[in-house]
């Protein structure tokens, strides 16, 4: 059995799409379809439920404790009502998920993907019995919206009459019990809201009347994907490290000791194994992922993990990872040899 | 929109159609299939010049999330692809039966075409799921 957010049926009456995705019933695209969902975001303001998002509370005296020791960022510089990007990593250095880690006034908060809620949950849990009192449950009455694009804040701030305009980045403001959180996964700029799932239609509502364009799972990948963002099972999962997915500014080393610490210590010093790429291909065909990659000589040179026709560029882009450097490859789309560029992976900065 | 099922057209349970004309039969997509689709990318065209058999790929169609293979209802070989969709895929979606049809085939067989369903018959087709 499928779950389900509390804007199912907002979804059904806009006429949207609904496909499986990580056990939830979610929305894939609403009638005006992807590509002018995509536009919508980038030019002017999307709303997007996320509700499927893993939330996670991190309580006790030793929360701060647990999170150093399961994460790799440094979380003891974080302020109250400031939240910072977070991997997990096994013994390995191989990544259990990427997370964000917000730090409320009496206790911390973990968006974590939504295939993984589950799993995170009991790692925190496992971890948690050497730093009592620290305790890891679901933030079960809680759900998230995303409001991206340049109109964002003026949208919500007027919506909510929230006054957001000294919001920073990755900083949070509470405001009649909603946590608006100022970051997104779409390359622009935008709001999260984590909001009691029992508000969140009548907020859903109120934005949708405002003749925002409400965006599917299709768009929020193909925006993630042009502003080079990583999908947990695409590129990243517990083989791959968040050095070789281009995140080594989120593992601080000097903070002390965490889990996967002395993996990635070493692969640092010995040299990345592979590394994410963008690939820009000619022509028209779309790289899709598990497409091989070869260099100029035909030898194996890496995989596709994502790839997508880009609305911004209005051609296929891709993420792959790479074992060699090298000036071009060639991808493998169905027995065809596709001459590609190697790019940096955000496709498109605003 | 467009008449989603044309009643002067053949259909395949893979969601083409085929519009005869003589012995030469025009192939594209249907209303209900570029829907399901959505924003249509790419089209793989095949060579003019192919020969092909009632039911084998021909080509490709990709929308942003997926990629799906074109199956020709009828055998015979392709006298022209539109090239019109290599700058502008989005044909099959604007005007699946007009602008936006696939290939035109010289029948091989011109009794492919009993095979096919009727308009009726496809709507039902496409109700029933």
């Amino acid at each position: 059995m499928l779950k389900r957010t509390p804007l199912y049926q907002a979804h059904l009456n806009l006429g949207a799409k609904m496909v499986p995705f990580a056990g939830w019933e979610m929305p894939v695209s609403y009638p005006a379809g992807i590509i002018a969902e995509h536009n919508a975001v980038r030019n002017s303001v999307g709303i997007f439920d996320i509700g499927h998002m893993g939330l996670i509370k991190i309580e006790g005296e030793e929360a701060l404790a647990l999170i150093q020791k399961a994460a790799t960022n440094d979380a003891s510089v974080l302020s109250v009502n400031q939240c910072q990007y977070s991997i997990l990593c096994n013994e390995k250095g191989g990544t259990i998920d990427d997370i964000l880690v917000y730090r409320l006034p009496m206790s911390y908060l973990i968006v974590c993907n939504a295939s993984n809620t589950e799993k995170v949950l009991a790692w925190f849990k496992k971890q948690a019995g050497a730093f009592s009192p620290a305790t890891a449950s679901l933030y079960d009455n809680y759900c998230m919206l995303s409001v991206q694009g340049p109109k964002a804040l003026n949208l919500v701030s007027s919506v909510l009459s929230a006054p957001l305009s000294d919001l920073k980045h990755n900083h949070t403001l509470w405001w009649r019990d909603i946590i608006l959180s100022r970051t997104g996964y779409t390359g622009e700029d935008g709001i999260e809201m984590i909001v009691a799932k029992k508000e969140a239609a009548g907020i859903w509502d109120a934005v949708i009347k405002q003749g925002v364009q409400p965006c599917g799972l299709g768009a929020r990948d193909t925006l993630r994907l042009e502003a080079g963002l990583p999908l947990y099972g695409h590129e990243y999962d517990e083989a791959t490290t968040p050095l070789e997915a281009g995140y080594a500014w989120a593992v601080k080393f000097d903070k002390g000791d965490f889990i996967g610490r002395e993996a990635l210590f070493k692969e640092k010093a010995e040299g990345l194994r592979k590394k994410l790429v963008g690939l820009i291909p000619e022509g028209r065909a779309i790289p899709r992922e598990t497409n091989k990659v070869v260099d100029r000589k035909g030898l194996s040179a890496g995989v596709i993990t994502s790839g997508t026709f880009s609305p911004t560029l209005k051609r296929p882009i891709a993420l792959a990872y790479l074992e060699g450097t090298g000036e071009g490859v060639n991808i493998e789309i169905r027995g065809n040899l596709v001459p590609a560029k190697i790019v940096a992976k955000t496709f498109y900065k605003r | 929109m467009s008449e989603p099922f044309p009643v002067d057209l053949k259909y395949s349970k893979e969601h083409e159609w085929v519009k005869v004309d003589g012995k030469t039969a025009l192939v594209g997509i249907t209303h209900h299939a570029q829907d399901q689709l959505g924003d249509v990318v790419y089209v793989e065209l095949p060579p003019v010049g192919k020969e092909i058999k009632a039911m084998e790929e021909f080509g490709v169609v990709e929308s942003v999330k997926s990629v799906s293979s074109l199956f020709c209802p009828v055998s015979g070989k392709v006298v022209e692809a539109n090239s019109a969709l290599n700058n502008s895929p989005q044909l099959v979606n604007d005007d699946p039966y007009g602008k936006g049809w696939i290939i035109k085939v010289e029948m091989g067989n011109p009794a492919d075409t009993n095979a096919l369903l009727s308009a009726a018959d496809y709507k039902k087709l496409v109700e029933a799921k």
